[in-house]
């Protein structure tokens, strides 16, 4: 997308909510994008958008405004199987926004869907602070008790209950991942849906 | 007693020197408004044009208990003393506010180059911000 529409005023920037630039690097180096890739160990942007998943796109107009909120969209459709999205919806959205300014969305729309963080999600990410330092630290214990207690107060976080399995040595594709989504869908939550009227 | 504590915040970590008791954690008035920048006043608990009534915030000594000041502020606190570290969130408030306006939060961050990019950099093109992760 970014090859295609670079010339439009377009620019793409991912972030990597990753524990250290060595996870991010075999992701970013098989794409070799030219567009800026970032690291973020400290899931700094999850906390300044409110993120609570990967992927989370949003778009931001010229002038710095949020247009579209943050939405699931995949780049490709190598998880469609698995996750039923199919990625050109967004691809499809995403062109007409840049070659003609359209976009679904009113101003007054996106603040609607725009979710803001509780008192407690914000503790939460007070608690995974504590931990993503304690883990640069090595003192992977005390790490493992703050990252359960943030998970705790923000059961929605799966940047915080997924993103710190890396920091905790439990694999995030293996059977705890995979009991922490059943018993999410089994207490009546959605896993990780698009927003209404994308 | 008085430590080194490690003061987290979302941005940064900066060990701090601390006088700690059973219900307190406290600081000089310097440290506090190096590491938050909030300075103590006559009026209480300042930032900018704005003072909070700094209650039993500040000791007779002019130093300041980090708890207090985290409720009198509105924003979480999280003490591990055992393992020196003390977490000091984003006021509840802030994040909730700023998004509220539609207005993009500007951040920085590093490429895998080192090379420092920010968003505000990019003003003036239309933005995919994408995140995603190796897990």
């Amino acid at each position: 997308m970014y090859e295609e529409l670079k010339d439009e005023g377009f620019t793409v920037i991912t972030v990597a909510f990753d524990k250290n630039a060595e996870e991010a690097r075999p992701w970013i180096e098989a794409a070799n994008p030219q567009h800026p890739s970032l690291i973020d160990t400290k899931h700094l942007v999850a906390d300044l958008y409110n993120m609570v998943n990967v992927p989370t796109i949003l778009w931001i107009n010229e002038v710095g405004e949020i247009v579209r909120p943050n939405d699931v969209a995949y780049g490709d459709n190598t998880w469609q199987e698995v996750t039923g999205f199919d990625a050109d919806v967004h691809k499809k959205a995403l062109r007409d926004w840049v070659k003609t300014g359209e976009i679904a969305f009113s101003g007054e729309r996106a603040r609607e869907l725009q979710q803001l963080p509780t008192k407690d999600h914000q503790q939460a990410r007070a608690e995974f602070a504590l931990g993503q330092w304690l883990w640069e630290q090595g003192r992977f214990d005390a790490a493992n008790a703050h990252f359960v207690s943030a998970g705790e107060l923000a059961p929605h976080d799966f940047t915080i209950r997924r993103g710190s399995m890396p920091m905790r040595e439990i694999d995030p594709m293996g059977p705890e991942f995979f009991t922490m989504i059943q018993e999410w869908a089994e207490s009546g939550h959605e896993y990780y849906q698009p927003l209404p009227d994308a | 007693m008085t430590v080194k504590v490690n003061l987290v915040t979302a941005e940064m970590c900066t060990e701090i020197d601390a006088e700690v008791t059973d219900s307190r954690i406290e600081v000089s008035a310097q440290t506090l408004q190096e590491t938050t920048g909030w300075s103590v006043k006559p009026e209480g608990f300042c930032l900018g044009d704005i003072c909070i009534p700094a209650k039993d915030g500040v000791d007779k000594n002019g130093n300041v208990d980090l708890v207090t000041f985290a409720e009198l502020t509105a924003r979480p606190i999280i003490t591990d003393l055992e393992e020196g570290a003390v977490s000091l969130g984003t006021p509840f408030e802030a994040r909730g506010a700023e998004l509220d306006t539609l207005q993009a939060p500007d951040f920085t961050l590093p490429d895998l180059n080192r090379e420092m990019h920010s968003l505000s950099d990019y003003r003036g093109k239309k933005i995919l911000l994408a995140a995603y992760a190796s897990w």
